[in-house]
Order: C-alpha cells, then structure tokens, then sequence
C-alpha cells in the first residue's frame, strides 16, 4: 500500500500514522471550538462533526480495498495486538454502550452494572477458552471451525444459521442508532437517516472487507474515546469534582445516598406515568435485598459473558493477528481499551446525578420552581423532542422527583448541556456515537457476508468458484445484507438494548458448547455438536416466544433478556448426552485437535482456502 | 505435558474469573457495609472492582500461557 510517503511496511508505521491522525482529529475539534466562539452555528458544527468522521473512515475504507481473499476475510493476518486491541474495543462497542449504558445506570441504579460486569468478564473466556485455539486453526470464519472440527455441512450450516440470527438481531440495532444520530444532527428524517448511516457503514466496509474494516475500527476508536472521556473530564474539572472522576467519585455515591431519602428516590412514585419516558425511582447504590435480585443480576452477568465468548463478530478479530501469542494478547489489550470506557459510564451517570439532584450545586433541578426549571435551555430543548418531561402534579410549584420525566438514553448526549459546556463537545459526542454504532454495524454485517459468502457459497455450493468470483459474491451479500438491515431497522421494532441483549443470548444458546468443547473435549463429535447447536437454538427461541410473546411465567426469574441460560443449558445437555450415545471422532480429528492445542507449527488449515 | 499444564492455569484462571464475575456480586449487600474510597464495597466491586481484576488478569494469564509454551518447547518463533 503506498500511504503517504511512510518508510518500511504498512504495519510498521501504523503507530506514526494513528498518531498523527489523532492529532489531526484534535485539531479538527480545537478549530471547531474556535468557529463556534467566531459565532458558527450548533447545527452546522453538529453536521461538520459527522460528516469529516464519516469521510475519513470512507476514505481509509478506499485505501484498503482488495482483491486477495485472505486480506479480505482476515486483513492478511498481520494485525498487531495493540491495534487489534482497538478495532475490538471498537468492534465491541456499540451505539448500546455509547449511549444507554451510562442513562442506563442513572435510571436503574446497581442492578443495571450487571452488564459493565458482563461485557467486560467475558472477555477473560474469549482469552482463555477460544481465540488462541480458534487463531491455530487458521479459518476465515467462526462456521469455518465448526465446519473442520466437526465435518460436515449439517455442523456448518447450522453454526451459519445461528450466526446469522444473532448477529441480524445486533446489526439492526446498530443500523437503528445509526440512523437516529443521523437524523438528529443532519436534520433529515429517520427513514431518510437509516439509509444514509447504512452508505457510510458500507463505503468502510465493502472494498477492502476485514482489512479495511480493521483500519477504519482503529480509527473509530480512538473518536469513540476521545468523546466518550472529554466531557466527563471537562464537567468534571469544571463543576470541581476533580481531575480524575473515576477514581474519586465515591463521595459522590455517598453524597447521593445521602440525598435520597431527602429527596423521596423510591418512596415518591409518579402519580401518572409518561409512556417511554421514567422518573428516578429506584436507589442509585443499593442492590436489591433478596436472593432473587442476586440471581437476576449474576444470570444477567452470566448471559452476556457467554454470549461474549460465542459472537462471531468479534472472535473473528482474532484470526486477524500474525500469531497465536499476539491472539492472546490482544484479548488483555482489547479489554483493557474496552474498560477505559466502561469504568467511566458509572462515573458519568453519578456525577449527572448529582449535578440534578444536589441542591447545594447551582445546576440542580429537584427541588427548584417549576417555573425557573422549564426556563432551562436544556429542559426547553429535549422536551421539545418529546425526550424530557416537567409536569407539576401536586401543583405546588416545586419540582419534586416523581414530577421529572426523561429517557435513559439522553443522560450520555445531554450530559454536556446540563453542566453547561461549549455546543462543541455535544458535537464531539455525537461523532463519538455514530463512531460506535459504525463501527460494530461493521463488524456485524462483514461477519454476517463472511459466514454467507464463504461457508455457505464457497464451502457448500461452489466450491470451484475463482478468487473474483468468490469476492465479488461476498461483497453483494454484504450489500443486500445492509439493505436488509436497513429495512427491518427502518420499522423500528424493537429498543436498541432489548435486540442487543437477545443477540447474546442468541449466540450463547447456539455457539458457546460446541466452540468450547471443540477445542477442550477431543472426545466431542459431530453428532453431539449437531444436536447441541440444533437443541440450544430450539430451546432457546422457544422460550424466548413463550415467554415474550405467548405470556408464559418465566422460570425463576428468567425474563426474555435472559432466555440463552434455558438455550446454553439445553444445548450443553444435548451436546455432551448425544455425543456419549455416539461414535467418538475418527483418528485424524482427534490428531487435528491436538494440533489446535499448541501455537507452534503450521495452521490447520491453509492460509488461503 | 503441555497440555495438563494449560489444563490447569485455565481452571484457576476460571476459580478467579467465577470470583469476581458472580461471587463478589452475591453478596453486595454484604460488601456494601463497607466503605473503599468512600464507595460502598459492593457497589465499587461491580463498577470498577472486577474490572480491574479481569484487565490485569489477562495479562498475567497471557504471560503464564506463554511461559508454558515456551518451557514445553511449544511455542511459535519470535
């Protein structure tokens, strides 16, 4: 590739080029806050914000197309840890993380943490349990190794299928956040935006495949971040809460626990609910004092690890690295670069906590007249989008908790207004969201194409199909798959969270046994692996139907967000029953999990196939 | 060899991994009589506690993997 005029291989400059495009896009923030004190406009900073993120990322897109299948399917396997570490982050965040969690734990308080602990801890299973072994088998896509291990279209058409129900389930609420900030900043209509996000999710992804997409992912994260901490450090110097929020805001947690019942958090409930919209009922700090609250939240936990370890989007990162060493290594960076985000959320929902509630802070709310409170640019500008509410129900005048209204998912973008900062850092954090939705839409649809394009066209029905030929079916799957997505988001079914945490459970329920015990069980076999993956999927959409749609009472507390506990359970089940029942696997595949077994030594299978 | 070895650093690795992912957040009702930087320990472990844990986990854990590659003669050139 000729970038610029850098010296040496591509992957050699990759730390001079991502600094000096760090530094660019921070002097691209310091000149927009130069043009917003000139006097620009907050629309036109918000639009210039989006569009200069989207045309660096289309033209990283551009400079990494491909015509060779193993840059394609795997960016040619030379991908450092450090920077596969930041195209996971990326990867793995999503509009989700970006923009609910933080509103998320605001509203529901220490049962919502559940899933900071789940999204994190399951990483130590993707390192300790699949991406070094998944990295020695050297396949393109996570069917691939089903496929092999197993043998057999039945096994890889079925780890397909699976892959494809969860990961459609993720990649249209994707799709969906996409389109909203689109629509927001770029003032056009949602149907209008989902389309348009979707052409620049496409322009990073369909010419260069995983090696474009793990440039651009490097490029979004480093956005993705810069917004997500600027705020918080900005609100947080400024309101005197100190220089580092996340290590000192435990007196704040004190100091809300303190307000709470002064202020009535859980005693006062709202008199009339506003439909989509919640007041603060629930404490910030306090888990629920019974055995089922803990077991709500460590089968919360426990769904959304597994369901970590089994989503093929992002397993399939680490067939990107150049070793099995550098696989393992770049699950410690990836973690490491997703916590820098996920340890701040809980700071940012407590210091906007308190920065509402705290009468003795000049932004507080509760507690002031209502009059003075709608007079608010900030209350004045959400409500005015059906996000927010005041209503004055005991006519007293006085705004008490259960008379304020708003949705979750404000709490990150508003953060800045509420504290009062320049419109410029409300445009940095609407890159820094459209940055994360892109990024994992990405990663979806390309997993999607990848397993539909390789396994199910190449490995299947045309197995003699040339290079071109091969590419060029992967990249009108990836198209029609996006377009797709595009339509089903364009009908807004279901919330982003609601469809994310389904997609988890999705995978759990269908890939976690016969991944795992393909590499540490030898004695697991094809059919165990079928009915595991068939029974998991089965029990798991069954229960989810019954207990969403047909009103059935969840067992013990297993609501629909946590239906891949009934799915993984089953499937462990069938796995481990039927394949006892049956034939252990021939010599050769018993040798060839031996293989998987070690780093050292030639791949499993070659490195174009 | 190799492989008993990998056996078990990956079951101790999951015993820590079980730790901090459920059994700290069992009891935080418990921990939460507690203060650590003024934050109730319960509410701490599950906001930054086991995050922390499982960050500086994994870089032991992929130091201790390489370790054992590396003494049973397994391991890829450099």
């Amino acid at each position: 590739m000729s970038w610029f005029s850098l010296q040496g291989r591509f992957v050699d400059n990759l730390p001079k080029i991502y600094i000096l495009y760090t530094g660019g896009f921070l002097v691209f923030v310091a000149l927009m806050a130069a043009l917003e004190q000139a006097g620009l406009g907050a629309d036109t900073i918000g639009i210039l914000f989006v569009a200069f993120t989207i045309v660096i990322y289309a033209l990283i897109g551009w400079l990494s197309r491909t015509m060779q299948v193993d840059a394609y399917y795997v960016a040619g396997r030379e991908v450092p840890p450090v920077f596969n570490g930041m195209a996971t982050a990326a990867d793995w965040m999503s509009g989700a993380s970006f923009v609910a969690m933080a509103g998320g734990i605001y509203m529901a308080g220490h049962p919502y943490l559940a899933f900071v602990v789940g999204w994190t801890g399951g990483y130590v299973l993707v390192a300790v349990l699949m991406a070094p072994y998944l990295r020695k088998f050297g396949c393109y896509t996570v069917p691939d190794f089903i496929g092999t291990r197993y043998g057999g279209n039945t096994s890889r058409l079925l780890a397909v299928l699976v892959l494809v129900i969860a990961s459609f389930t993720y990649v249209t609420a994707q799709i969906d956040a996409t389109g909203t900030i689109a629509s927001r900043v770029l003032q056009i209509p949602y149907a209008v935006g989902v389309w348009f996000g979707l052409l620049g999710i496409l322009l990073c992804s369909m010419l260069g495949g995983m090696r474009a997409v793990t440039w651009t992912q490097v490029a979004q994260y480093i956005v993705l971040i810069i917004a997500y901490l600027v705020p918080v450090f900005w609100m947080s110097i400024k309101q005197d809460f100190g220089w580092f929020p996340q290590f000192v805001y435990g007196d704040a947690v004190a100091r809300i626990q303190e307000l709470e019942p002064l202020l009535g958090v859980g005693t006062l409930k709202p008199a009339q609910p506003v439909p989509g919209m919640s007041a603060l009922t629930t404490l910030h700090a306090t888990p629920g004092d019974s055995t089922m609250a803990a077991w709500k939240f460590v089968t919360l936990v426990a769904c959304m690890m597994l369901g970590t370890a089994s989503l093929p989007h992002i397993l399939m990162r680490y067939f990107t690295t150049p070793s099995v060493r550098a696989a393992r290594s770049s699950v410690a960076w990836s973690l490491f670069f997703i916590t820098l985000l996920y340890f701040t959320a809980p700071a940012l929902a407590t210091l906007t906590k308190l920065q509402v509630l705290d009468p003795n802070l000049a932004t507080s709310i509760i507690g002031k007249s209502i009059a003075d409170v709608n007079a608010l640019e900030w209350i004045q500008k959400w409500a005015a989008v059906g996000m927010l509410r005041v209503t004055d129900a005991n006519a007293d005048g006085i705004l008490q908790i259960n008379e304020f209204f708003m949705r979750a998912d404000i709490v990150v973008l508003a953060t800045p207004e509420i504290a009062g900062l320049p419109y410029v850092v409300s445009g940095l954090v609407a890159a820094g969201g459209m940055a994360a939705a892109m990024s994992t839409a990405d990663g979806l649809l390309l997993a999607i194409a990848n397993a539909l394009s390789h396994d199910l066209y190449y490995k299947i029905i045309d197995p003699k199909a040339e290079t071109r030929k091969r590419l060029l079916v992967a990249r009108i799957l990836l198209f029609g798959i996006g377009a797709a997505g595009a339509l089903v988001a364009s009908m807004q079914l279901t919330g982003i969270l609601g469809a994310v945490a389904w997609a988890f459970c999705f995978a759990m329920s269908g890939l976690f046994f016969p991944l795992v015990l393909g590499v540490w069980w030898k004695r697991a076999n094809r059919q165990g692996a079928i009915a595991g993956m068939a029974v998991g999927l089965g029990a798991g959409s069954w229960y989810l139907y019954m207990v969403k749609f047909a009103g059935m009472t969840p067992w013990i507390g297993l609501d629909d967000l946590r239906f891949g506990i009934v799915g993984a359970s089953a499937s462990l089940i069938a796995m481990v029953v039927v394949t006892l029942m049956t034939e252990a696997p021939d010599a050769e595949t018993q040798a060839m999990v031996d293989e998987v077994r070690i780093p050292s030594g030639q791949t499993i299978l070659g490195s174009t196939h | 060899m190799h492989w008993s070895k990998t056996k078990n650093l990956m079951i101790i690795h999951m015993i820590i991994w079980f730790f901090f992912a459920y059994l700290v957040h069992w009891f935080a009702t418990d921990l939460n009589q507690f203060r650590f930087m003024d934050f109730p320990v319960g509410y701490y472990m599950a906001a930054q506690g086991s995050l922390f844990a499982f960050v500086i986990q994994l870089f032991i854990f992929v130091k201790q993997q390489d370790g054992i590659d590396r003494e049973c003669g397994v391991a890829e050139d450099d």
